[in-house]
Parts: structure tokens; C-alpha cells; sequence
């Protein structure tokens, strides 16, 4: 177990700076997750702390002490990648022992090691095939188990459920989860998807053009984004956002909904909602249309439970409200959250 | 007649056949295949069955006819004195050219996969020999390894390894001339088992390469843990294939000693082309050739069989 930290990390490709000027310091036995659009350098910061790729700038610290200039051998770390990486040509077994084999563990000690690993994760009974002859699930147990194996002091992730279907995705998520925090190991997990990143995160670091937008908890990065990115970044649909006083505001889809279902409640403010579009999603209805009286131009879509059952028609204004405290303000020049100031819209 | 009439009338005739003839599938492959199997029965089915038929008879250069003689030719390909000197110069030829060739094009597959400047030049210069005309590489050859102007005979005297004014006369000694036809034809297979091997290197996903490293192997638990057994398929079909280029080849012997000194070089194609052909005794040089030919359908049933197991992965 052991802190990760970076201190003004930078890598650039070329002209191109994948990670520009990281700071980040992971809790001890923290599940973080690293979390961005493709192309934002969390994949190059992972390596980064990994030591697979060397940075321009800037240094990594493993607990406490800098491993920048170390290879990954000397680092500590187990890492699991998103193809897996399993050697073809070795047996699960094989596969698992590599790194204690590596690691210089006499060759009687390894057997117990590897059943313990495999135990942990329930692949005990595969030990004799071969990565070719496993589903995508019991690849990525086998790929943990490696991880695992040598009892690292970090778990680097690096999209380990993007090869799995949705229904098996799920529920290894759960297992996921609950592996950590057996086993307790500072993990840093890299991945694109925010349910995923929800979900899994004790903290979340948002990443965009190789930059730390926010971290935070999962709360604090959906309920209080700090720009725009971070707010139309995370939540589907995305926080809709007006322009209003030289500023933006913005509030989440779900907290937008009629007065006919929530009534008239203290502090809420109520707009006119244009609708152009509804869809019935099942579980949700998704409304979409405009607030003629703010901002006529931007889109701003409802998100309705399936429980709230007021007719909603295109062509129909409706009266639609949003709870005071649920408004956010952004800067509109830099997309920094600000105080409400002048835009602040009352009741 | 009607306009409803004429139009009944294109409708039953429809547009002209003649125009979709080669969308059957019935006649547009065997269309296709034609001059793939008119080659394949001229240029390899005849001269095979010819290959076997005079080998079993008594035919010679100068012969108008043939008479079927069994296993007589074979006899007496293998009780000549020379054949099993050319038997065994066969067999050392050919496994002491693989083994530099893997050895070298494995080196070489890591060196110009790797980045560095000036890349392409190398590659360009390991290349080389594959597309130099054999005439060419015959006189390149014939002027390195000659007994009185060789190049090699400067640094040797240099050296010291041969007095000044001394000439090592590569060709002259069984040993040596040995040593000069393996090396041309390392020369000339390399290359190929070059390419074959780069393109072995590149497939290996780099992800398993970082898994390794991460995992804590150094560079060399790396190269024989997980890169060379990764390699081993393709490096297995890059010696098939140079077996089979050497195993049958002449061109090295036929260049450089004829041979010679005595029959020091002889190998079994060579052997097969200076008896059937110059010494015009067809029935045993068919004979001397047809004996690799257990060899050689062995080689090939492996080949197939690695080949079908790869299509099927």
C-alpha cells in the first residue's frame, strides 16, 4: 500500500503535450479514478506512473520516494492492461507466476502463491488452459490475478471492462469494487466511462487535454462541476447550459421537471419550456426544447423518471421547474464555475 | 403490333444473355484458375512425371528411346563413390546455412524493428542481396573470394594472418570453399528470413511486451520468456522456407567451385545437374535429384500444416 504522486508531470509527443502539468496524490488504499475523453492523456499518465513512458517533466513519487528515473521492475506496481496482455504461450498458471518467477521467488514457493492469487478471484479450476481458451471475463480475472500475485503496493487499471459485453461489464464492476477493498491496494483506474468512473471512484480526477479539470468525489464532481467541461463531460444527458448576464447557467436534465409533478415548492424557479421534441426511453422520458424567456438558442433537455406521468406534448409550453440550489454559474469566457452575481436568476 | 404486345415481347427475351456470362459462378472460376493450373501441369506436373520416368529407365542425352530399368538407376546413383561425399556436403550445407541465417536474421529483425536514425538505409543495405541479379552477385562473389585479388586477402596480410604477398585461396580448400558457398548463400536467404521475422516482431502485440516489463522482467527474461517463443512460429516458417531454398539449391555451388576442389562442395543438385546435364546421363542425374525428394515432401507437409493451423487461429 502506498500514496502515488505526481508533481508538474508533463509528456509531450513531438509538438503535442499528451500530459500537461499534472499534480495529483492519491489516498492510501484510495480507489481513484482517472477519468476523460480519448485523447486527454489518461492512458499516458497511467504509463507515466508506470514507468512505461519517461516524462518530458516533472517527477512520480511511490511512497514518498521518487521513481521517475526507475523502471517499471523497480517500481512496485502491478498493471492491468486493457487487452489484457496474457502471454499467449503460457498457461494461466505460467501466466500468474511470470511475475513471481521475475521477481526471483524460489521456484517451490510459487505454486502457493499462484493458487492463493487464483483463489481470490475464482479461477482456481483454469489453471491448466491456455488465454485462447478463456471468455473475456476470465481473462481479465486471470489478468488481476497476475496483478495481484506479487501483492504490489499500486494497482495502475488501465480500461480493464471495455472488451467485456454490458451484461458482464456490470457485474464485474461489482467485483471490481469489491476486490479493492478486500484487498485494499492504492488503485488507480483509468477509464472513458463515467458509470464505470461513478460507480468505482472514492475520488474521480476529471482529465481533459492532458489536465486535471476537477477531482473529487463522485458527488462533488456530478452535483458541483467546476467548468463546463467537467459538467457536460459527466451526466447523460449532459448539464444544460444558458447563457444569461454575460454568464452561463447551468442545471442537470433530472432536476428539471414539470410543476404539475413537483408542485409549488419554496425557493424553486419555474421557466416556460418550449417543447420540440419528447422521447419515451422506458425507464426515462427525454424532453427536449428551449426556455424562450432566458435563452432561446441553446437545447436544454428534460429528464423525466418514468414515474412522473404528466403529459408532455410537442408544441406544448409547459411549466417546468428547478430547485434554486440545483443552479450552477459558469464564467462564460473560461468556463469556470462562479458565483451567481448578476445572473443570479430568482424566483 | 400493339405497344402492349412489344413490351410482352422484350419481357419473354429479357436483356441479352451473352452479357452476364461471367456472373456464373460456374464458368468465371474455372476461368480464373485455367492459367493458374495450364502452369502448374507445364512447368511442374510434366517435368516431375518426367523426372520419375526417366529415373527408372535407362534414358542418356543422346538416346532415342528408354527402356524401364526399376530400381537400377537408384543403384547406381548410390553406389557411385561421389554420392555419399555429395550426401553428406548436403546435409552440412544446409543446416550450417540455416543456423546462420536464424541466428542472423533474428538479430537483425530486433535491430531494424527498433527506432533509430538512418533506419531505412540499413534496411535498404539487408535487402539488398535479395534484389541484386544472381549474375551480378556471381561476379561481386568470384571477385571477393579470388585466389590472387580477393579484398579479404589484403586485411588478412594486414593482419598477419598470411604473410605479406601471401593469398589464402578460398576456393582452392575443401574447408574454406566450403565456408564460401555456406556464406553466399546465407548472403542470398538472409534477406528473406529477415523480412519474414520483422514481420513476426511487429504482430507481437506491445502490449504483452509492457505486461512483461511491468510485471518485473528484465530485458533478458524478456527476449527468451516471452518475445523468441512468440517469434517461434514465424521463425519456424522462415526456416522451412530457407531449407527448401538451400536444400535444392545449386546456384551457390554453381557459381563459385563447380563443386570443387575435388568434389569438396558437390551437393546433391549439383551433383544431379553435372551428371543428368554435362555428363549427359539423364537416367541417374534424374535419380541423384528425385533421392531429396522424401525430404523435401516432408518439409512441405509441415509447411501445410503450419500454414492451416495459423488460418484457423
Amino acid at each position: 500500500m502506498a500514496v502515488v504522486e505526481t508533481k508538474s508531470l508533463h509528456k509531450k509527443f513531438g509538438a503535442v503535450a499528451a500530459v500537461d502539468g499534472i499534480d495529483l496524490e492519491t489516498e492510501e488504499g484510495e480507489y481513484l479514478v482517472l477519468l476523460g475523453p480519448s485523447g486527454c492523456g489518461k492512458t499516458t499518465l497511467l504509463r507515466l506512473i508506470a514507468g512505461l513512458e519517461h516524462p518530458s517533466d516533472g517527477d512520480v513519487l511511490i511512497g514518498g520516494q521518487v521513481v521517475t528515473h526507475l523502471p517499471p521492475r523497480a517500481r512496485q506496481i502491478a498493471m492491468v492492461f486493457q487487452s489484457y496482455a496474457l502471454y499467449p504461450h503460457k498457461t494461466v498458471f505460467a501466466n500468474i507466476a511470470f511475475p513471481l518467477a521475475a521477481a526471483g521467488v524460489p521456484k517451490d514457493e510459487r505454486p502457493d502463491k499462484v493458487r492463493w492469487a487464483a483463489g481470490r478471484l475464482g479461477i482456481d479450476k483454469l489453471l491448466d488452459r491456455r488465454p485462447r481458451q478463456l471468455s473475456g471475463g476470465e481473462r481479465q480475472r486471470v489478468a488481476l490475478a497476475r496483478a495481484l500475485v506479487r501483492e504490489p503496493q499500486v494497482f495502475l487499471l488501465d480500461e480493464p471492462l471495455s472488451n467485456l459485453d454490458a451484461k458482464l461489464r456490470s457485474a464485474a464492476r461489482d467485483e471490481l469494487k469489491e476486490f479493492q477493498q478486500r484487498v485494499a491496494i492504492t488503485t488507480i483506474y483509468v477509464t472513458h466511462d463515467q458509470v464505470e468512473a461513478m460507480g468505482l471512484g472514492d475520488r474521480i480526477a476529471v482529465l481533459n487535454e492532458g489536465r486535471v479539470q476537477q477531482i473529487g468525489s463522485p458527488n462533488e464532481i456530478y452535483h458541483h462541476p467546476a467548468n463546463t467541461f467537467v459538467a457536460t463531460f459527466v451526466g447523460s444527458p449532459p448539464m444544460n447550459l444558458l447563457t444569461r448576464d454575460g454568464k452561463l447557467l447551468g442545471f442537470r436534465p433530472e432536476q428539471f421537471l414539470p410543476v404539475a409533478a413537483v408542485g409549488e415548492r419554496p425557493g424553486q424557479v419555474v421557466f416556460d419550456f418550449a417543447v420540440t421534441r419528447v422521447e419515451n426511453l422506458g425507464s426515462d422520458r427525454y424532453v427536449y426544447g428551449h426556455l424562450p424567456a432566458v435563452d432561446p438558442e441553446a437545447k436544454v433537455i428534460a429528464k423525466l423518471p418514468s414515474t412522473v406521468t404528466t403529459p408532455v406534448y410537442v408544441g406544448d409550453r409547459v411549466p417546468f421547474a428547478v430547485g434554486g440550489g440545483d443552479l450552477r454559474y459558469f464564467d462564460q469566457q473560461s468556463g469556470a464555475r462562479t458565483d451567481a452575481g448578476e445572473a443570479k436568476v430568482t424566483p | 403490333m400493339t405497344v402492349a404486345q412489344r413490351s410482352a415481347d422484350e419481357i419473354a427475351l429479357g436483356p441479352r444473355r451473352e452479357r452476364f456470362l461471367l456472373d456464373s459462378d460456374r464458368l468465371l472460376g474455372p476461368a480464373l484458375l485455367a492459367p493458374a493450373v495450364v502452369y502448374l501441369l507445364l512447368v511442374v506436373a510434366y517435368p516431375l512425371v518426367l523426372a520419375f520416368l526417366y529415373a527408372f529407365s535407362d534414358v542418356t542425352t543422346g538416346s532415342q528411346s528408354l527402356h524401364f530399368v526399376g530400381f537400377q538407376t537408384f543403384i547406381a546413383a548410390v553406389q557411385d563413390p561421389v554420392f555419399l561425399t555429395t550426401l553428406r556436403n548436403t546435409f552440412v550445407f544446409t543446416a550450417l546455412t540455416q543456423l546462420f541465417v536464424v541466428l542472423f536474421s533474428t538479430v537483425l529483425a530486433f535491430v531494424l524493428t527498433a527506432n533509430f536514425r538512418g533506419r531505412w538505409f540499413v534496411r535498404f543495405l539487408v535487402l539488398m542481396p535479395w534484389t541484386t541479379p544472381v549474375a551480378l552477385s556471381a561476379v561481386i562473389w568470384l571477385w571477393m573470394l579470388d585466389s590472387i585479388f580477393s579484398p579479404f586477402d589484403w586485411f588478412a596480410q594486414l593482419l598477419g594472418i598470411v604473410p605479406p604477398g601471401g593469398h589464402i585461396v578460398f576456393l582452392g580448400q575443401s574447408g574454406l570453399a566450403m565456408g564460401s558457398i555456406i556464406a553466399l548463400q546465407v548472403w542470398r536467404v538472409l534477406p528473406l528470413a529477415t523480412v519474414i521475422l520483422m514481420a513476426g516482431l511487429t504482430a507481437i502485440p506491445a502490449d504483452v511486451s509492457d505486461a512483461a516489463e511491468v510485471d518485473g522482467a528484465g530485458f533478458w527474461r524478456r527476449l527468451f520468456g516471452i518475445t523468441l517463443p512468440l517469434l517461434s512460429p514465424v521463425m519456424t516458417v522462415a526456416l522451412l522456407f530457407g531449407i527448401v531454398f538451400t536444400f535444392t539449391d545449386m546456384a551457390a555451388v554453381f557459381v563459385l567451385t563447380g563443386g570443387g576442389p575435388g568434389n569438396a562442395t558437390q551437393v546433391l543438385a549439383s551433383w544431379a545437374f553435372y551428371k543428368g546435364i554435362n555428363g549427359g546421363n539423364l537416367s541417374v542425374g534424374a535419380a541423384d535429384a528425385l533421392i531429396m525428394f522424401p525430404v523435401l515432401l516432408g518439409l512441405a507437409a509441415i509447411l501445410l500444416r503450419i500454414a492451416s493451423r495459423a488460418e484457423v487461429n
